[in-house]
């Protein structure tokens, strides 16, 4: 995944549009312009928050989100413009994209995070290769049950309990996953609460940098213990 | 807005099905039959299509060409291992299966275009119109070279192909018209050649898919050949004859298992007959439901593995199934519906005919496009990963399977060397992790500004659009340039190809055009025959000898001339036999009056 230059999300090329293609005239409308009706192409400014009517949250309604993207989906799928002029049928098809998109990143929770992150501190995600401080004996311990295990005769005894122990040790890194989600979660509301609050003195400035580098910490560590929990999962079939 | 038809284009049979007053309704054909098998014969007359062709399977097996489908966007290598049965000769050409047919040779799309064409004939027939623009369902399991090659069918026919869209969710779209159903349904869709498994959300006239697997070669053909295996065997042993030398045969023997498979549906045991090739053994067996559930049970066991797996990418369990669909032919089989039932633990569903809910579907989709129905809207995924080929011939992952679509990634490209001018991308489909497990789909080259190395940014943007094929365009981001570029597609027609194809079927149509007029005047001669015959037998005693003699002579030339390739020398020699019979109906007609009238009183008569 990280041998090519990733562009982040959607915000790239293209200004803000303020012009229907079509007439010409102020957009003042959302996503149709208000004097022809044409579809309108989705900024690439717009993030995905944006692109579908929510606050920049992450405790998100799913039913409000998944009837807001029905909506939406509705007044841009190709479907409906097949009778349309081939500029109105590319919009659609462009925008369709973006919405499927910014649908599939803000439904879960994981990627959502992930996301606002990036629109926040606009870096890409670390990308961890070593294990986080205070998994470091435990992922060490585990590596070398794997090597063994990889190197056992699986029928023998010995095969047998090393097995075992890495099923155990399955279980405890599901059970680390779980923790860190529930503590993300945690900094979800506390994030939504601040947002709320919307003050701009110094002291919610630093409180929000705090949440954004800890729940960029969780995260990195989460996908960490994924990979090897997809790893372990791997071996052991 | 012209009509736009819903074509349902099987492995085994293919149907058309249009709207009418808000409800879809398969257009049938002669004898009221709704399904037009999928068999393409070359005649002596030309190319025929259908119920007509179907009779050549056993007749003149090297050219007549059945499950198509399954040589749709691939390789000769792809298929080499299922070659035993299929009696026309195949090459390859560009990356692109051809089909041996006489002298010419036709690639997967002309054949299916043809029957295609078969359709379209049948709908403008049935409805008194032209038809140019068509939706085609395919396996949900497609990869874009399978689609892009239905596509290219369609163009080959004469047809603008509107939309390409997944068999099982067509079917859900025919259950949901008509169920008005909520919930989360799975379509289990067993055709003749594919499987698809598919699982929806239905919420207020949204049918948004969830996910999707299948296997695009697995159906019940699988399960004819594995009968046909059974008998040739039991043939050989029993008699010492190898069958595999008599293609004629062969395809005897497959369709003998075809049948008797679905005899077995419905009853617990069924004979088996089959005339040897040294014209004096027969070989007869009894076949029960028994034996083919034993023969049956690891190929309708291989789908139960993608139907977990769709289960698992929805992030459902079976209990979260509110109802299951069966869709395809082999839906019928009794063991097939006891595994679905096991799977999802609970009985599924089969109101609609299994064979016609796809073309059902179809058409109810073409409605969507042409604006007739507003409240439904089919959101559909990507079956596959998409992804291009990375350094150490690793598959970088793009858009993964089960997105929805259209649904777009974005990646910027540089350069390694001063100076270098292009970038080779290599686009690929799968799920496997090196480049060379998965279906290479095409290969481009990126044309770059030569600057040293790194300082080129060009953005190239893969789209999938709503009819799951891939579309690229490249964007040279310093410039703000957009690119052309020319994909090379590794399983496909070129442009170019796609051009010719459309251009000889147009100069072909001539010679289909005079093929069928051809089957249908000798049907008429034959029938002209046949009532002239009769009429000589009746009533040759009521006409002089000469004009008996020249009505002898008309029957021998229309009789000659039948068997000529003219059929406007048939009509003419009909016409002639018509004019020198005349004297015969007319003195037969006199004479039966003349019996009707004997002993009647002259007054009964005013």
């Amino acid at each position: 995944m990280d041998h090519h230059t990733r562009s982040t999300g959607s915000r790239n090329i293209q200004m803000a549009r303020s012009m229907c293609w079509h007439c010409q005239s102020a957009m003042s409308g959302e996503y149709f312009c208000e004097r022809c009706v044409k579809v309108q192409p989705v900024s690439k400014e717009t993030d995905y928050f944006t692109c579908l009517g929510l606050p920049r949250r992450l405790i998100i309604d799913q039913n409000k989100l998944e009837a807001k993207f029905y909506e939406m989906s509705r007044a841009f799928h190709p479907d409906f413009y097949q009778n349309k002029s081939e500029t109105e049928q590319t919009i659609s098809l462009g925008n369709a994209a973006t919405l499927n998109t910014a649908y599939r990143t803000l439904r879960d929770p994981i990627q959502r995070a992930e996301y606002l992150l990036d629109l926040e501190a606009g870096s890409v995600k670390d990308i961890r290769t070593s294990p986080p401080a205070d998994l470091f004996e435990e992922i060490l311990g585990l590596q070398e049950t794997l090597e063994a295990y990889r190197a056992s005769d699986r029928a023998s005894q010995e095969g047998k309990d090393l097995h075992t122990q890495l099923l155990a040790e399955h279980e405890a890194l599901e059970q680390r996953r779980r923790d860190m989600e529930q503590q993300l979660q945690r900094l979800f509301t506390e994030w939504d609460t601040l947002q709320d609050r919307g003050e701009a003195s110094g002291q919610t400035r630093a409180e929000r940098d705090r949440l954004l580098k800890q729940m960029r910490e969780i995260l990195s560590n989460r996908t960490y213990v994924k990979s090897i929990v997809n790893d372990l999962i791997e071996t052991i079939g | 807005m012209s009509r736009i038809v819903g074509i349902d284009l099987g492995t085994t049979n293919s149907l058309v099905a249009y709207m009418k007053d808000g409800k879809p309704c398969v257009i049938p054909g002669h004898h009221e039959r709704t399904m037009v098998p999928s068999v393409v014969a070359m005649t002596d007359n030309g190319l025929i299509v259908g119920d007509a062709a179907k009779e050549h399977l056993t007749r003149n097996p090297a050219k007549t060409v059945y499950s198509i489908k399954r040589f749709m966007g691939k390789g000769l290598e792809d298929v080499q291992s299922e070659l035993t049965y299929f009696p026309y000769a195949l090459t390859e050409q560009g990356g692109v299966i051809r089909i041996k047919l006489g002298e010419k040779t036709y690639s997967p799309p002309q054949i299916s275009a043809m029957i295609l064409k078969e359709l379209k004939r049948r709908a403008e027939a049935h409805l008194g119109e032209q038809i140019s623009k068509a939706v085609i369902t395919v396996p949900a399991y497609f990869n874009d070279s399978q689609r892009q090659a239905t596509k290219d069918a369609g163009l080959i026919a004469g047809l603008e192909v509107l939309r390409i869209i997944n068999e099982p969710t067509a079917a859900s779209l025919a259950y949901g018209l008509q169920e008005k159903t909520q919930g989360t349904i799975a379509v289990y869709d067993f055709g003749g050649g594919t499987f698809d498994i598919s699982i929806l959300k239905l919420k207020h006239g949204i049918f948004e898919v969830l996910a999707t697997n299948g296997d695009t070669h697995l159906g019940g053909d699988d399960l004819d050949h594995r009968i046909a295996d059974l008998f040739l065997n039991e043939i050989h042993t029993a008699h010492g004859i190898d069958l595999s030398a008599y293609p004629n045969h062969m395809q005897t023997i497959r369709l003998e298992a075809e049948r008797a498979k679905i005899r077995l549906s419905d009853e617990l045991t069924t004979q088996i007959t089959v005339d040897l090739p040294d014209g004096k053994t027969r070989f007869t067996r009894e076949f029960t439901r028994e034996q083919l559930e034993t023969l049956a049970m690891d190929i309708i066991d291989r789908t139960l593995a993608p139907c977990r797996s769709a289960l698992k990418d929805a992030e459902l369990t079976p209990t979260d199934i509110d109802e299951v669909v069966l869709v395809g032919g082999s839906t019928r089989m009794p063991l097939v519906r006891q595994r679905v039932r096991e799977l999802f633990g609970k009985q599924p569903h089969c109101d609609l005919n299994p064979d016609e809910v796809v073309a059902l579907g179809a058409a109810v989709q073409a409605d969507i496009l042409g604006g007739g129905t507003t409240d439904m809207l089919l959101l559909d995924v990507t079956p596959l990963s998409l992804g291009i080929e990375t350094m150490g011939g690793v598959m970088s992952s793009l858009i993964r399977r089960n997105t929805t679509i259209p649904a777009s990634a974005k990646e910027m490209f540089t350069t390694y060397v001063d100076g270098q001018t292009g970038v080779d991308i290599h686009i690929l489909q799968g799920e496997r992790e090196l480049a060379k497990d998965n279906r290479s789909l095409a290969r481009f080259r990126l044309k770059v500004p030569p600057l040293p190395a790194g300082v080129p940014r060009i953005e190239v943007t893969f789209l999938i659009d709503a009819n799951g094929i891939l579309n690229v365009t490249a964007t040279d981001m310093r410039a703000g340039q957009r690119q052309s570029i020319e994909v090379k597609p590794s399983y496909g027609l070129s442009d170019g190809e796609v051009e010719r194809m459309i251009e000889d079927s147009f100069k072909f149509a001539q010679e289909d055009v005079t093929a069928r007029k051809l089957i249908e005047v000798r049907l008429d001669a034959g029938a002209l025959l046949a009532t002239t015959g009769k009429s000589l037998s009746e009533g040759a005693h009521l006409i002089p000898h000469d004009v008996q003699e020249s009505i002898r002579t008309a029957v021998t030339a229309l009789q000659t001339a039948t068997d000529g390739p003219d059929p406007k020398v048939i009509r003419g020699r009909m016409a002639d036999l018509e004019l020198a019979a005349k004297p015969l109906s007319v003195a037969m007609l006199d004479d039966s009056l003349k019996r009707g009238l004997a002993g009647k009183k002259v007054s009964e008569l005013t």
